[in-house]
């Protein structure tokens, strides 16, 4: 047996939101530990912005079934609908349960929690008359809500922060800085985790009854992401490259403003306070897109507008880039507030600071007087290992267990994001899962017993690494990263094509296949990053592959996936979600699951509760 | 953009390097670079580790100044390496050294680990042992804005391995604890204040900050981390950590 023999009932791998929810609950339980390849208050949950939504109802009336109608259309009816309601049901008690454990949320005047706008969280309009003339304010059928509960723009460093204080107070175990390596199936069960120690270069067994997977995102795939360096899918990957299946995985959400080139992120909360889109004439071009809900229509028609702007010749100077524009007198020229009424400067900084210093520090610009230039960045994954709403990992499209694995958060696809996430739900996915994940794990924590590991579970792990260590260098890793970013951009991107995801899936295969002769310059043992990042993009580079693979089956347009050639929603043939398997080296496979649908009864006959509609904003 | 954003600029980079599966002792290594003005410093550290020398080590992850893994010392004052920009740079030598004060690791990589351990000792989470509402514990607006400042910390370190009396005395909690002890010393819905007033009533504690005010010249989130020591010094010599009477401000706690 390996040295580094660790033996915990459950195993959490990473610590963002989502994995320390996970672990809040099964270390009250079972003994746990938490493997994170960073420590825990550098994961990228802190870099949300603007929110996490639930209804409250703490500024105007709302019903969780509100957000529940939102999330299935923002997901262009791809959503299960089923794990849709538990996601906005039980966000209202997760949202009380971080208060309770210290969240510092904005406060309204009376001390309730504050809650501001995001794209596509509506109700409905209580003044809607069918017959007003188009325009109006009456022809509206729904209008937009205050859902997104928020800590100025920085709700995501406040989530991230809490959960690590709540983990310190309950003692939980953390092995910062492992990077996971493997996953020990045995007879298509999971009994642990192989992680490598990046202090020292050595291997470590994690034997657990339950693991569950929270290593979050994959946006490294493409050139301009919103994502940090370590989101490279760690997670995802390995279970696709151990037979595992991934769901939904051409679902892929370009966030419109990204800051020009760089892709961070600015938030959406900028819009939602009443910020706006313009493009090189000035035109605040939303209104011709999406006429009812104008900048706050959801982020896959916002961004297919920007590129469509900078096609048509109007992007700023020509470029490929529009502005956001959040001055006080812009929000007061076009009555965007969220109240309606007049703001000034100051307003703006104190609901948007972090948006406010980053446009300084990163653009030399002062958005209370300039507007920002953006251009849309590669930001979140719909897809993932798909699971069922107790994060248990699916073993195939018929909804097969994989006894002891479990995944939530952006790593996982339950689905309540469908083809499209609307804003704040990726917080609100981390924290309603991620619960749910834990307690099922502990659960069957408490029920199994620990099953036997093969002899040397960290063979696999080890030889990819002396591989590595003993081939030449030959040529720098990043120059394979630097051309799968760049055919990601352009041929799998926000517009897709079969030509073009064609040529990106011969490109996929012939990075892949130099990846295979790669070696690193640096042969050490203690902290060699240059070996974590040449396997971090063996990763990305698989998850790239099962990404076109999908791409190219779904012959239609869906949400985050817009086929040029096929650019409408073909409902007949594709409400189904997707499921891509790796068979043998080069080679993939795709089956389809039916969507999720809630009937009810009404007048004596049986009818779907979420109707298919054409999805406009 | 402006022209010098884009502007080529020649730098000669010195990084301080340490192996200790190679090297006896620590040295300084030259990389020659020509970088634009809107990069920042980690992508021209980065620049050199993909295309040069794969060997530089560094810690890095979200790359916009809200993780808090590159806190570096460069040209001789802590920042995050993400959020310092070429165009901004004075000289044409760009200096890099990892932070002072904890046991490096590997170049630019220290051990983090006494410093988590300093910030776990001052009790960094919510207590309050009061049965819990149905709903939120109500706290108005000015109650919360009482502690926001010190609500934004990162745990980057650049405060407290910029303190001279921290590189002096290793056992001194330093800045960032103390910042994260009065983020729920004045949060109303905090019942724990007194016992971490205890915790930092020690020569370890705050009185060993000497109002140096490097922590907040480092800070890269701009919180004023002194004045936040200085309040929870007058805490303790108050016992007051309520918000300061305004006209117009509601308690809503008790």
């Amino acid at each position: 047996m390996i040295h580094n023999y660790h033996r915990f009932d459950c195993i959490v791998v990473g610590a963002g939101g989502a994995g320390m929810m996970a672990a809040l609950e099964t270390s009250r339980r079972v003994g746990t530990a938490v493997v994170s390849k960073l420590y825990p208050t550098r994961s990228h949950t802190g870099a949300a912005q603007g929110g996490i939504a639930a209804a409250l109802a703490n500024l105007e009336d709302d019903t969780w079934e509100n957000h529940a109608y939102d999330t299935i259309k923002g997901g262009d009816f791809l959503v299960d609908q089923g794990p849709a309601e538990v996601l906005c049901r039980e966000a209202v008690e997760c949202i009380i349960e971080l208060e309770h454990m210290g969240l510092p949320f904005d406060r309204t005047a009376a001390g309730r929690i504050s809650q501001r706008r995001f794209g596509g969280h509506t109700k409905p309009n209580p003044d809607y008359d069918p017959n007003a003339a188009p325009g109006t304010p009456n022809a509206r059928p729904r209008v937009p809500v205050m859902r997104s509960c928020h800590s100025a723009d920085r709700t995501g460093h406040m989530i991230l922060q809490t959960l690590y204080q709540q983990c310190i107070k309950q003692g939980v175990t953390f092995f910062d800085e492992f990077q996971m390596m493997d996953l020990i199936m045995v007879e298509g069960e999971c009994r642990g985790i192989v992680a490598i120690e990046i202090a020292t270069g050595q291997l470590h067994v994690f034997h657990a009854k339950s693991v569950v997977l929270a290593t979050g995102g994959f946006g490294r795939i493409w050139k301009v992401s919103s994502n940090a360096y370590a989101l490279t899918g760690d997670g995802p990957a390995i279970g696709y490259r151990r037979g595992l299946p991934l769901e939904d995985m051409e679902f892929y959400q370009f966030h419109p403003t990204g800051i020009y080139r760089l892709g961070i992120l600015l938030s959406e909360a900028c819009r939602g306070d009443g910020g706006v889109m313009f493009n090189d004439k000035g035109e605040r071009f939303m209104e011709v897109y999406a006429p009812n809900l104008k900048d706050l229509a959801s982020r896959d028609v916002c961004s297919r507008s920007i590129y469509q702007e900078v096609r048509a010749g109007r992007g700023v100077g020509g470029k490929d880039y529009v502005y956001l524009d959040i001055r006080a007198e812009t929000i007061n020229k076009y009555g965007t507030s969220p109240t309606g009424e007049k703001v000034d400067s100051h307003w703006v900084e104190k609901r948007l600071p972090d948006i406010i210093e980053f446009a300084r520090t990163y653009l030399g610009i002062d958005p209370i007087k300039e507007p920002m230039p953006i251009q849309p960045t590669a930001h979140y994954a719909m897809g993932g290992m798909p699971t069922d709403i107790d994060g248990r990992v699916l073993a195939n499209e018929s909804g097969a267990i994989v006894n002891g694995l479990y995944a939530a958060g952006e790593t996982a696809c339950v689905s309540v994001h469908g083809a499209n996430r609307l804003g704040t739900n990726s917080l609100v996915d981390l924290i309603v899962f991620g619960r749910r994940s834990g307690r099922h794990a502990a659960r069957h924590a408490m029920e199994a017993s620990f099953q036997p590991v093969p002899p040397k579970p960290e063979t696999a792990a080890k030889a990819e690494i002396e591989g590595l260590l003993s081939r030449p260098r030959k040529e720098p890793w990043a120059k394979i990263r630097d051309e799968m970013q760049r055919v990601m951009m352009d041929d799998c991107g926000v517009y897709r094509s079969a030509e073009g995801l064609e040529r990106a899936r011969q490109t996929i295969a012939d990075l892949r296949a130099r990846f295979r002769d790669l070696g690193v310059q640096d042969k050490g043992t203690v902290f060699n990053t240059g070996l974590l990042e040449v396997i971090e993009l063996g990763n990305l580079l698989d998850l790239a592959e099962a990404t076109v693979a999908s791409a190219q089956a779904r012959t239609e347009s869906r949400g985050g996936h817009a086929r040029e050639d096929f650019p409408n929603r073909d409902d007949a043939n594709f409400t189904k979600h997707s499921f891509v398997y790796r068979q043998g080296e080069g080679s993939t496979r795709i089956a389809y699951k039916d969507v999720d649908t809630i009937y009810i009864e009404k007048d004596g006959q049986r009818v779907p509760k979420y109707p298919l509609e054409v999805r406009k904003y | 953009m402006a022209a010098t954003d884009t502007q080529k600029r020649k730098l000669t980079v010195k990084v301080h390097r340490y192996d200790p599966e190679r090297d006896q002792a620590p040295h300084w290594e030259t990389y020659q670079v020509e970088a634009e003005g809107h990069d920042r410093v980690l992508d021209v550290i980065q620049n050199i580790k993909w295309y040069q020398d794969e060997s530089l080590t560094l810690r890095r992850s979200c790359a916009h100044g809200v993780c808090g893994s590159d806190a570096m010392r460069i040209n001789g004052v802590n920042a995050l390496a993400c959020k310092i920009l070429i165009k901004n740079l004075r000289s044409d030598t760009l200096t890099v050294e990892p932070i002072l004060g904890l046991p490096v690791i590997k170049d630019l990589v220290v051990d983090m680990k006494p410093f988590f351990d300093h910030y776990k000792s001052v009790m960094p989470y919510l207590v309050n042992d009061e049965p819990a509402p149905t709903t939120e514990r109500l706290q108005s607006p000015e109650e919360r804005a009482r502690f926001d400042d010190t609500t934004k910390c990162i745990l980057c370190a650049c405060c407290t391995t910029s303190c001279p009396p921290f590189w002096g005395d290793r056992k001194y909690v330093g800045p960032a604890a103390i910042v994260n002890a009065h983020r729920f010393i004045f949060d109303s819905r905090d019942r724990a204040a007194a016992e971490r007033l205890e915790i930092l009533n020690d020569a370890e504690g705050v009185w060993r900050c000497r109002t140096v005010f490097n922590c907040t010249n480092a800070c890269p989130r701009d919180i004023p981390v002194t004045q936040a020591i200085q309040e929870v010094k007058r805490a303790m010599l108050t016992g007051d950590v309520g918000v300061e009477e305004e006209e117009g401000a509601v308690a809503l706690t008790a």
